[in-house]
């Protein structure tokens, strides 16, 4: 009886490790350049999924989705989403990293915090005062599911999903792989002094690293909400963390490993939520499967401390 | 009016008063060397030239423009390329990618790629290591890259720190070579070496570092002929 859910499992697990691999390459990129942990990401998925929320919400107020090709519908919501959460990423980096640049580490980390807690706190008022209320039902665009073979199916929200997280994988990655701003990211990661020898002006390289791992983060809000239709101020900070998580378990830095540890974590998440209960009687139910995934986390981390793609740092001579 | 020109630049490094009063001047068409065992402050005059550390007093021109407050990758667009003490390529991009980097100023992808085969021209080992990665080279030829690289910019002036470092004897004579071969095709170079006597043998003028201040400066041949220079600098 177990194995016929497997394949569903698979699935949503899928879709789950899909949007936590998105949002980990805006914190792995981050790091990679600053060696810093943006904490403010999570919630600029939130705004993300409330930017997006809000789009369909007064179009459709006014009747403007009435008709209209979802696919369109979902394209407009994400350019725009993305383009406020880019634009409020390069914001934050201006207005609350960059003065403490060279400042000891923990205190862009405090002020990270800070920031988080303001958009949470921005994003409930302005909802509270607009809406009267903060828990937002999305207007669902994608309805029905397709089957996949007799044993699992795949709602089509979910399908786009991983379709267009795939696309923004293979996007980013031919990004810094190919382009000439691209490769000055990777320049300016591994030795910025240097980099500003070559005419790059790092700090347009950073800016730029944050509108596109914002830009990326907020997507996913958007994603996010058609996915699971209620959406609350406070979902970056457990989608966040997670997130995080994903990206150390792939090795901090490194942009493929923050793909593989997202699906990697989705999946954990998936498989022990259904599978947990029934090995073990019940002893343990599916309320624990963040629990058994970070545990995996842990044992990753302790066999190697620095994730699965990442380089072990070596002391320099 | 001299391409380059220091006046009484005073440099401050970690607390340290580094450089005290620095003045030189660098002609268009020149190798200059600045000559200085270990901590003399030939490395910060480098480093305060392309605003990596900044002078608190006096004045960088180039071309008669006051760059002292200029930001650093503004003074390399300007048309100063700085090749840094230790390489300092990137570990991680491949031989193409480092000279794509060093381009990075240039829009036209053909000046680009005429670039890179001028790069290949003056070091032929770089070519058969196009898509290797810029860590996994000996140090012979990261220097050569960390070379090619400043190359790609097309500046009017070139600053070599220490390139002779921790080379081979054989390697050291092929910098040199490089340098002169530069020189002859009409680029100025201005050279910071522990090895004096090498450096003296190529260039035209040298000025001798010490504490951060000027003790000496002359043609290179009566520098190199100077008894005081040959017991500190060339035992």
């Amino acid at each position: 009886m177990m194995l016929n859910i497997l394949p569903q499992v698979l699935v949503d697990g899928l879709i789950l490790g899909f949007m936590y691999a998105v949002v980990a390459l805006g914190y792995t990129m981050v790091y990679g350049i600053l060696e810093f942990i943006n904490f403010a990401h999570g919630e600029i998925f939130m705004v993300g999924a409330f930017v997006g929320t809000e789009v369909l919400l007064i179009s459709d107020a006014l009747g403007a989705l009435e008709g209209m090709n979802p696919f369109v519908a979902l394209f407009i919501t994400l350019i725009i989403a993305m383009g406020i959460t880019g634009a409020l990423g390069v914001g934050i980096e201006r207005v609350a990293y960059r003065p403490l640049r060279g400042a000891p580490r923990l205190v862009p980390l405090i002020s990270a915090i800070g920031v988080s807690f303001l958009l949470q706190d921005l994003v409930r008022f302005t909802e509270a005062l607009a809406r009267n209320e903060f828990y937002l039902n999305t207007p669902p665009l994608f309805t029905g599911t397709i089957p996949l073979g007799s044993w699992a199916s795949i709602p089509t929200k979910g399908l786009v999903v991983i379709v267009l997280a795939i696309i923004m994988m293979i996007g980013l990655t031919l990004f810094v792989g190919k382009t000439k701003w691209g490769i000055a990211m990777r320049a300016v990661a591994q030795d910025q002094s240097t980099a500003s020898l070559m005419t790059i002006n790092v700090d347009k390289v950073i800016m730029l690293t944050f509108l596109i791992g914002s830009s990326l983060g907020g997507a996913t809000g958007v994603l996010f909400s058609q996915n699971y239709g209620t959406i609350d101020p406070y979902i970056g900070f457990i989608l966040g963390l997670k997130a995080f998580t994903a990206a150390v378990l792939g090795g901090i830095g490194n942009l493929r490993g923050a793909m593989v540890g997202g699906i990697l974590l989705g999946m954990l998440e998936s498989l022990s939520g259904a599978f947990m209960g029934p090995l073990t009687n019940g002893a343990f139910g599916a309320e624990y499967k963040d629990v058994f995934a970070f545990s995996i986390l842990i044992l990753v981390l302790l066999f190697k401390p620095e994730g699965l793609f990442g380089e072990a740092v070596k002391e320099k001579v | 009016m001299a391409l380059l020109e220091l006046q009484e630049v005073h440099t401050y490094y970690g607390g340290i008063h580094a450089l005290k009063g620095l003045s030189i001047t660098v002609n268009q068409g020149e190798v200059v060397t600045l000559i200085g065992s270990n901590g003399a402050g030939k490395s910060t005059t480098l480093k305060t030239i392309c605003g990596q550390t900044r002078a608190k007093q006096g004045k960088v021109l180039f071309n008669g423009k006051d760059i002292t407050q200029m930001r650093t990758h503004d003074i390399a667009k300007a048309g100063i390329a700085h090749v840094p003490e230790g390489r300092r390529i990137f570990p991680k991009l491949t031989v193409r990618e480092n000279l794509e980097m060093g381009a990075f100023g240039v829009s036209d992808k053909k000046v680009i790629e005429e670039g890179i085969e001028r790069a290949f021209a003056y070091f032929p080992r770089l070519k058969e290591r196009i898509e290797q990665k810029g860590g996994t080279m000996s140090g012979g030829e990261q220097q050569m890259l960390a070379i090619a690289r400043g190359l790609m910019m097309k500046p009017q002036i070139l600053m070599l720190d220490e390139p002779s470092m921790g080379l081979a004897p054989i390697l050291v004579e092929q910098i040199f070579d490089i340098v002169t071969e530069l020189n002859k095709e009409g680029m100025t170079i201005l050279l910071v070496e522990q090895n004096a006597n090498q450096a003296l043998s190529v260039a035209h003028r040298g000025y001798v570092i010490q504490t951060g201040e000027i003790i000496m400066k002359d043609d290179a041949h009566t520098l190199l002929a100077n008894p005081q220079v040959r017991e500190a600098y060339l035992a």
